[in-house]
C-alpha cells in the first residue's frame, strides 16, 4: 500500500487542554506508518461560536486553513469533531456557491492565497477506516482489548448534519445508527456497548451560558454508559472528552448521582491495541484516572 | 421503460400503548407484519388500527406532509409518519422497529401527545407579520425574489413538532423556546414586510428563553421533514442580534465575540483567555476544575501558547473580512 499522507489540522484543544490527544495522534500515526504534515499556519476554526457572530469572517479563516492543505496537495484530516464540522461546512458552502467562493477568494487574495476546493476534508477516524482499513488494523493489533466493554461516544459534529457525511466519509454513516467508532472498537478486539446516549450531545457548547443544561447532558451520557456495563468510554472529539473527563463533579451534581468513567480519545484506544505505551498516549493527563492499564 | 418491483419483508413492531384516563403505566403491543416497499410509516399505523385493534389512537389528516399531524418516533427518531418510507426505516434500524409518540412524558393516548408546550412557545414569538398595514394601499407591496430568498425556506414549517421533541434542550429547560419556535421567529425577522424586528429580537435574546442555550447538536436539522434546518435559523438569529445592534453583553455574546479577539491575537484560541473574557468575574466558579486541569498539564498559560505561523495574514484578514461589530 502506498504510504498515506495527510495535512493535519490539529485544532486548538489538542495543543492546549488535551495534550494527550496530540501525543496519541502522533504515536498512532507513527505505528500505522501514516505521515502527517501539521498545518502550523492554521487558525482556530471558530468552533461554531465565531459563526454566531461573524459568518463571513469564519468562512474566510476556514477557507485559509483549507488553502494551506491544498498547497501541500493533501487531504486535510481533523482530530476534533467541531473543527471537522466548521471546515467541512465551509468547503460545502464554497464548493456549492461560486459567488460566495469568489468573495472569499477576494479576501484571501490580499494575503496571496486562494481557496480552490481541491483538498478533501475528513476526520482522522474516517481516514483510518476509509483509507487504511480496519482489516489491516486487526492484523496489527498486538494487545487486543478483549477484556473491556467500551462505550463509543460519537460526538454530534462528526455524524450531523448528515449532508456533510456524504462528502467527508466514503461510507456515510447514519446519525441514528452510526457504526464507525463501534467498528474501530471491534477492530481493536474490544466489546462495544450499545446505549441510548452514544450519538447524543455532550453539552460542551453551552458550558458557559447554560451550565445546568450542559451538566445534565454530560451526566446522562456517562450514566448511560455506566448502566450498560461499560468499563470505559471512547470518543473521536476532544471537546466531548473535556466534558466527559473533567466535568464529572458538576455532572454528578446535576443529575443527582455519582457518575464517572475513564474516557479515552479514539487515538488512545487504538494506540493501546497497537502496543503504544501509556506515556506515549499521555494517559497521565486525564482527570478521571485511567485505572485499567 | 424501467420496471418497478414491489418487495415485501417481515417487520416486528413494538408499539407504545397508553391511555391517560385508564392506565397507570404505558405498555407495548407486539405486531409482526409483511411490509411492502411502497408503504410509509402511516400505513403501518392504519393497519394496526384497521386490522388489529380499533382502539389504537394517533393523529392523522392530510397524508401529504402538509398538516403536520402525524409525527411520531420510530426507534427514537422523530418521523413524519405520512412522509417516511418504511424501507428507509428498515435500512436504518433493521427489522425490529419501535413506534412511540413524539414525547412519552406528554402522551395522552397511544401516539397522541399533548403539544401544549409546543404551541405556547410558538405563540410566544409572535408568529405573524407585525406591520402598520395601510388598509387602502395605492399599489401592491412588492417583495423582490432576492428578499423572499432571505426566508431560507423557514416558511415551509408545518408545526409537526418533530424537531421540538428531538431537541435535547427542550427536555431539560422548560423555558427554552425550542428549534421550531426559533425558526418561526426567523421566518418573520427575515421578512422585509415585518416591522417588529428589534422588539421580537430583544425578546428572543432574553436569557430564560435561551436563544443562546442551543447546544448545536443538529438534531433539529436532521429530523425536519421539510428541510427547514432550524439550527441554521438559530445561527442567523444570533448574527442578526449583532447586525441590528440589539445584542447586549452577556456570557454567551462575549463567548462568540471572544473568538475573534483570540484569533486576532494568536491565530489559535487562547482557551483560558476566552473563558476569562466570557465570564468576567464569574470565572471564579471555574477555579476548582481549572486547578485540577492545571495539575494534569491541561492548561497552557497565555505566554505558552504557540501562535499560528504567518499570523500577520490572519490579522490582516480579521481586519479586512470582519462584517459584524460588537
Amino acid at each position: 500500500m502506498k504510504k498515506l499522507k495527510y495535512a493535519l489540522f490539529t485544532g486548538c484543544t489538542a495543543k492546549q487542554s488535551t495534550p494527550e490527544q496530540m501525543m496519541s495522534t502522533l504515536a498512532v500515526a507513527d505505528k500505522l506508518g501514516i505521515e502527517l504534515i501539521e498545518l502550523v499556519e492554521a487558525s482556530c476554526c471558530g468552533a461554531s461560536h465565531l459563526q454566531d457572530y461573524d459568518d463571513f469572517l469564519s468562512l474566510v479563516l476556514n477557507a485559509r486553513n483549507i488553502a494551506y492543505a491544498e498547497k501541500h496537495g493533501l487531504t486535510m484530516v481533523t482530530i476534533c469533531n467541531t473543527c471537522q464540522l466548521n471546515t467541512a461546512m465551509t468547503k460545502h458552502r464554497l464548493d456549492n456557491n461560486a459567488e460566495l467562493k469568489t468573495k472569499v477568494n477576494e479576501k484571501l487574495g490580499e494575503v496571496g492565497l486562494e481557496y480552490k476546493g481541491t483538498s478533501a476534508v475528513t476526520h482522522f477516524l474516517y481516514a483510518i477506516i476509509d483509507d487504511f482499513g480496519l482489516d489491516k488494523i486487526k492484523e496489527m493489533v498486538v494487545t487486543p482489548l478483549s477484556q473491556f466493554n467500551i462505550a463509543p461516544f460519537y460526538g454530534c459534529h462528526n455524524i450531523r448534519p448528515s449532508e456533510l457525511q456524504n462528502e467527508t466519509h466514503k461510507k456515510p454513516e447514519n446519525a441514528y445508527r452510526p457504526t464507525s467508532l463501534d467498528d474501530l472498537i471491534v477492530a481493536c478486539g474490544g466489546m462495544t456497548v450499545d446505549y441510548e446516549e452514544k450519538n447524543k450531545c455532550c453539552g460542551f457548547h453551552v458550558e458557559l451560558q447554560a451550565p445546568r443544561t450542559a451538566s445534565i447532558l454530560t451526566g446522562n451520557a456517562i450514566a448511560g454508559a455506566m448502566d450498560n456495563n461499560a468499563d470505559w468510554m471512547v470518543t473521536p472529539c476532544p471537546l466531548c472528552h473535556l466534558k466527559l473527563d473533567t466535568q464529572t463533579g458538576h455532572a454528578s451534581e446535576a443529575i443527582g448521582r455519582e457518575v464517572s468513567l475513564p474516557v479515552l480519545h479514539m487515538q488512545q484506544m487504538l494506540g493501546l491495541a497497537l502496543g503504544c505505551s501509556s506515556e506515549q498516549l499521555g494517559l497521565k493527563h486525564h482527570i478521571t484516572k485511567v485505572n485499567f492499564i | 421503460m424501467s420496471t418497478h418491483t414491489i418487495t415485501t419483508q417481515k417487520v416486528n413492531f413494538k408499539v407504545f400503548r397508553f391511555n391517560a384516563d385508564e392506565d397507570y403505566l404505558p405498555y407495548y403491543d407486539d405486531y409482526t407484519m409483511e411490509v411492502t416497499s411502497e408503504e410509509v410509516v402511516l400505513d403501518i399505523l392504519n393497519r394496526i388500527k384497521w386490522d388489529h385493534d380499533g382502539s389504537f389512537s394517533y393523529r392523522r389528516s392530510c397524508r401529504h406532509g402538509i398538516c403536520g399531524a402525524c409525527a411520531i418516533k420510530v426507534n427514537g427518531r422523530s418521523t413524519l409518519a405520512c412522509k417516511e418510507n418504511m424501507n428507509k426505516m428498515i435500512d436504518i434500524f433493521g427489522n425490529d422497529l419501535v413506534l412511540e409518540p413524539l414525547s412519552i412524558k406528554r402522551a395522552v393516548k397511544d401516539m397522541i401527545i399533548d403539544k401544549k408546550d409546543f404551541w405556547e412557545k410558538h405563540d410566544a414569538i409572535h408568529p405573524y407579520l407585525i406591520s402598520d398595514v395601510d388598509e387602502h394601499p395605492e399599489h401592491e407591496h412588492l417583495v423582490t425574489p432576492h428578499e423572499a430568498e432571505e426566508l431560507n425556506e423557514a416558511d415551509l414549517c408545518i408545526q409537526c413538532g418533530a424537531c421540538h421533541y428531538a431537541c435535547p434542550v427542550v427536555e431539560i429547560n422548560e423555558d427554552f423556546f425550542g428549534p421550531a419556535a426559533f425558526a418561526k421567529a426567523y421566518r418573520f425577522e427575515a421578512d422585509v414586510r415585518d416591522d417588529a424586528h428589534t422588539t421580537r429580537l430583544l425578546e428572543l435574546h432574553e436569557e430564560k428563553q435561551g436563544l443562546w442555550d442551543c447546544v448545536k447538536c443538529f438534531e433539529c436539522a436532521e429530523v425536519c421533514p421539510k428541510d427547514v434546518n432550524p439550527i441554521e435559523k438559530i445561527t442567523k438569529l444570533h448574527q442578526m442580534l449583532f447586525r441590528e445592534g440589539v445584542a447586549t453583553s452577556n456570557v454567551a455574546t462575549r463567548h462568540a465575540v471572544g473568538f475573534k479577539h483570540s484569533i486576532a491575537k494568536n491565530g489559535v484560541l487562547d482557551e483560558g483567555g476566552l473563558v476569562l473574557y466570557s465570564e468576567g468575574l464569574g470565572i471564579v466558579k471555574h477555579v476548582p476544575v481549572a486547578l485540577k486541569m492545571f495539575a494534569k498539564g491541561k492548561i497552557v498559560p497565555p505566554w505558552g501558547i504557540v501562535k499560528s505561523k504567518n499570523l500577520d495574514e490572519i490579522q490582516k484578514l480579521v481586519k479586512s473580512s470582519s462584517t459584524a461589530k460588537f
